[in-house]
């Protein structure tokens, strides 16, 4: 078995023996050590010197038929998919440490961490896999653990309803990803599911222009559902504020990376010409996620409800670097979903921590807490720097490099791109408000006579907190860290869409 | 051995089991449906161990299929569902008896259960001929052997009007769908001339073939084939009966009368398809009944309260899946594409494994939840954690949620409806599709999401007992569910 394979299914043997009876949080906590360990590892061992080939590769054929694609249970890691696979495992291990322990869930704890597991184990799959079929097949598996999730352990009384409409939303989404992704298979010659030989078909006879706009525009409403991309945003905000902490956090943090992964790994290099046609479509919608949903954030009334919002406010950041189409753009892109995935999680991992200690995440029912909760709250104040693109935290690097790369050509004369990169310097300024007016009205000001002091968040939710922070700073200081993994791997992308 | 001796093991195993229910004086009479198991295991096994003839020569290949390897699969179905249905059988026993039994003194205690239990293999040797037709006499001898069989399992509860009631209409109008179905055939025997399935294929390929009547005799057939699969619009007869009947039998219904019925369906459909003339005209029949099939499943499954009523009308939508595969069948020139053989064939293997394991967890329950409403399963997850998972499991690979052999399925009919640039019905697939995930998925809210406060009655909880064979069953099942979701090989090997 190679190191991938180990990391990949690790978790879901750790679901499988929870699921037997071995004690929930324990095997939980072992298994995302582990994880976690495993892909430093494998962040060690990969080499930045060999050209953006995928690395560490294990294959085992699995079916071979006349008429159907060949299909593999096939891993590997480029740049890209270490970045992601990185971003997982700290995410996957500071979840299981903020979930509650077992004897203070009131039913159910192995299901809990049995969902937690997969939704996990499903991310890492989808990261890894380097055939077409898995990266879907994977993905899908955190779908009935989010609904479970919400709708036995989520907040609110309409979790319900919440649960519902995540689940048929990304359910539809992905249907309509699966007929993109069969189209852009059949168009390639239909022989084979292995994303790099697909990708070399699609660079040496690539499909017909009208057919590539057909499967790009597939591809970015499957994936774009599953990025919260506006116009398909609607489920996001209210899913977050519902879900429990640590699903909150895996699926802003982590799963919700793997649509903007898809349109990098997949719909660009398949369909390049498709991509091309639909720019600006694109840049009209980033520009939806970035100005649109960035007001919609400030007129937030709840810490859950701004977060959730926020979140998908950033990803229009994303889509600007992949837009820009260019090394610096592609590159900050993915830093981005990085520095992003991290600061979220650090984010919903202390709002739900605040809902728990104080029953309410309503700015105008917290305020002043700031004194109770001192550690919180300084923990609390960098990640919303972070989120707001500060220096110093990996968001800002990306950030930098996003906005350099989409203006970049500008002295050729101002494009679509160029514009939607200014008006879209504006959604800085709104990050800023949004952010620093939580943090004023939770932390700072009087207290309201009816909130007690729970006392100030324990090891046992510092230390996630302390992990995910450190990441971010590593990276906000030292971005080469990851660059140096990305660029290479972003060099092949561009290659392929020429 | 040669390949016939399976059927004739399987009536003699049913005979003996009527000969040990009338002669044979035992107390219980579960042990005459462990002889059904064991005596269908062996069977099972000897499916591996067949002989082919050397030549098709003699009269009898003339009715019976010789070398034919797709055949023994579906035989392969026929047995592990009826072994399933048996399983499913001894553990309704109570709500049997209770509905069957003489209150007359003297009478056996459990009088009634013998046969219960012997008919489905009956059922089985007729499944098993089915697989195995190759003439439109046998077609129609294995046919009739299965439905009339059916008649009686149906209306096995004769002290239900429910059962009663379903009994009734499936003989009203299986006796219609018979009566279509001759009369294609009389239609298909006039235009070629012949009974055996090769030589009607040869005689329809003739371009000089009279293609009205063809035509004819192909929507005759369609008619009564349809009824048998459970296409609409000849679909009603579906949720009552399988609401109605007792329910090892719906489950029996569900996978071993539609396997047979969509293998027949194959091999009816071959020669019209090898047609020039024909072939077009027939997809496009196809395709509107995959089509209309498609949504009424699918969308009349999604308000359902009645969990078996449910999976009728799920049991409708996959036939649309089903026939949405022949519907997409490649014309001669496409080389290199699925063939519908073969994706019907893959979907049903995985239908049994799925749809087999919900009605297990349904019989099981039922022995412990007094109705079958979908609200009557609030707080399994705590009564039973192990049913709670194998239903969902069950439901996740109905729905088509990767990695579960549901998804291969699909994924097979949706490539080949691609692949022929059916977008009509790719669209209509998709839609139904994604309502099933609203309503395969909804029986996850009682299941789960139900706490015991919500019941009010302050009932005690009590755990649901699950007996051994249900059990090793269940497991079984869910194993191969998510083993062929990765590797979906696992099947494909048994019959290619």
């Amino acid at each position: 078995m190679s190191i991938l394979e180990i990391i990949v299914f690790l978790p879901l043997l750790a679901a499988l023996a929870i699921g037997l009876g071995a004690p929930a949080r324990f095997i939980a906590l072992s298994a995302s050590v582990l994880v976690l360990i495993m892909s430093l590892v494998s962040a060690i061992q990969f080499s930045t010197s060999i050209e953006g080939t995928m690395q560490m590769v294990s294959t085992r054929p699995l079916l071979e038929m006349d008429g159907f694609p060949s299909l593999s249970l096939s891993f590997g890691l480029d740049g890209i998919s270490l970045v992601m696979l990185l971003l997982s495992a700290i995410v996957m291990l500071a979840a299981v440490l903020v979930s509650p322990k077992e004897e203070e869930l009131e039913r159910n704890p192995r299901l809990y961490y049995l969902s937690l597991l997969l939704i996990g184990g499903g991310a890492l799959g989808a990261f890894c896999s380097t055939d077409l079929f898995f990266l879907y097949a994977f993905h899908e598996l955190a779908l009935i653990p989010t609904f479970l999730m919400i709708g036995i352990f989520g907040a609110g009384s309409d979790r319900l309803k919440t649960a519902w409409t995540i689940t048929i939303y990304l359910g539809v989404g992905s249907l309509i990803l699966l007929v993109g992704l069969i189209l852009a298979v059949s168009g390639l010659g239909g022989s084979t599911f292995n994303i790099e030989e697909l990708t070399a078909l699609a660079s040496e006879s690539p499909m017909a222009s009208q057919m590539q706009a057909w499967v790009f525009l597939l591809l970015l409403v499957g994936f774009g559902i599953l990025v919260s991309l506006f116009p398909f945003h609607s489920w996001a905000a209210p899913a977050y504020a519902a879900a429990p902490t640590p699903v909150a956090m895996l699926h802003a943090g982590v799963l919700k990376k793997f649509g903007l992964y898809g349109i990098i790994r997949v719909a660009l290099p398949f369909a390049p010409s498709g991509a091309e046609a639909l720019l600006n479509v694109i840049l009209f919608l980033l520009l939806g996620n970035i100005i649109y949903i960035g007001l919609v954030t400030i007129a937030q009334k709840s810490l859950d409800r701004m977060l959730g919002y926020s979140s998908v406010m950033h990803m229009g950041y994303i889509f600007l670097g992949l837009a820009a189409g260019n090394e610096l753009g592609l590159s900050g892109a993915v830093l981005l979903m990085f520095g992003h995935g991290i600061s979220i999680a650090l984010l919903f991992a202390m709002s739900g921590w605040l809902r728990e200690k104080y029953g309410t995440l309503d700015f105008d029912k917290l305020g002043g807490i700031g004194k109770q909760v001192p550690k919180l709250a300084l923990i609390f104040g960098f990640a919303a720097f972070a989120s707001a693109g500060l220096p110093g935290f990996a968001n800002f690097a990306a950030e930098i490099e996003v906005f350099i790369g989409a203006f970049a050509g500008a002295e050729d004369g101002f494009g679509w791109i160029q514009w939607a990169t200014i008006i879209s310097l504006w959604g800085v300024v709104i990050s800023a408000v949004y952010m620093l007016r939580a943090y004023r009205s939770i932390f700072m000001g009087p207290i309201p006579k009816k909130v007690e002091a729970p006392g100030d968040v324990g090891w046992n939710t510092r230390l996630p907190l302390l992990i995910l922070l450190a990441a971010l700073m590593a990276v906000g200081f030292v971005p080469e860290i990851l660059n140096q993994y990305i660029r290479p791997a972003v060099m092949v992308i561009l290659t392929a869409v020429g | 051995m040669p390949v016939y001796f399976l059927e004739i093991i399987v009536v003699t195993l049913g005979l003996l089991m009527l000969m040990v229910d009338a002669f044979a004086k035992i107390e219980d009479k579960r042990s005459i449906a462990w002889i059904g198991m064991v005596g269908l295991l062996v069977v099972f096994g000897l499916l591996f161990a067949v002989k082919w003839p050397e030549s098709a020569d003699g009269a009898f290949w003339q009715f019976y299929s010789a070398n034919d390897q797709i055949s023994l699969f579906y035989k392969g179905i026929a047995v592990i569902t009826t072994i399933i249905v048996l399983i499913m059988a001894v553990d309704f026993r109570h709500i049997v008896v209770a509905q069957t039994a003489d209150p007359e003194k003297g009478a056996h205690p459990q009088s009634g259960l013998g046969e219960f239990f012997a008919l489905p293999v009956f059922a089985c040797a007729g499944l098993m001929l089915m697989a195995s037709a190759n003439n439109l006499v046998s077609i129609f001898v294995s046919l009739e052997t299965v439905t009339i069989t059916f008649y009686i399992l149906v209306t096995y509860l004769r002290r239900n009007v429910g059962s009663l009631e379903a009994g009734v209409k499936y003989l009203i109008l299986g006796a219609l769908s018979t009566g279509f179905l001759v009369y294609g055939f009389a239609w298909l025997f006039g235009i070629t001339g012949s009974m055996q399935l090769a030589e009607i294929a040869s005689s329809l390929a003739d371009p000089e073939v009279n293609s009205a009547a063809a035509l004819f005799a192909f929507a005759l057939i369609l008619v009564a084939l349809a009824f048998k699969v459970g296409g609409a619009p000849f679909h009603f007869w579906i949720p009552d009966v399988y609401q109605g009947a007792p329910t090892p039998i719906t489950a029996f219904l569900s996978v071993g009368s539609k396997a047979a019925g969509f293998i027949i369906f194959l091999r009816l459909i071959g020669p019209f398809l090898a047609s020039d003339v024909l072939a077009e005209k027939i997809c496009l029949v196809l395709a509107a009944i995959a089509g209309i099939t498609l949504i009424m499943g699918n969308l009349a499954a999604m308000p359902q309260k009645n969990f078996k009523r449910l999976l009728a009308y799920s049991s409708v939508a996959h036939a649309g899946f089903l026939l949405m595969a022949l519907a997409s069948a490649p014309t001669k020139s496409a080389v290199g594409s699925l063939s519908p053989a073969m994706v019907v064939t893959f979907y049903l293997g995985a239908y049994l494994l799925m749809t087999l394991l919900v009605f297990l967890v349904v019989t099981t329950v039922r022995n412990s939840i007094a109705g079958e409403e979908i609200d009557s399963y609030k707080g399994l997850a705590k009564r039973s954690p192990f049913l709670a998972f194998m239903l969902i499991i069950a439901m996740a690979s109905l729905a088509g949620i990767p990695l579960t052999a549901g998804f291969y399925g699909k994924l097979f009919v949706f490539k080949m409806a691609a692949d022929q640039g059916n977008w009509t019905l790719l669209i209509i697939g998709l839609i139904g599709a994604a309502s099933g995930f609203y309503y395969y998925l909804k029986i996850a809210v009682p299941v789960f999401f139900a706490t015991s406060s919500d019941d009010g009655s302050g009932e005690e909880i009590s755990s649901i007992p699950v007996s051994a064979p249900a059990r090793v069953a269940m497991i079984i099942l869910t194993v191969a569910i998510i083993a062929v979701g990765v590797n979906p090989n696992l099947i494909i090997t048994l019959f290619s």
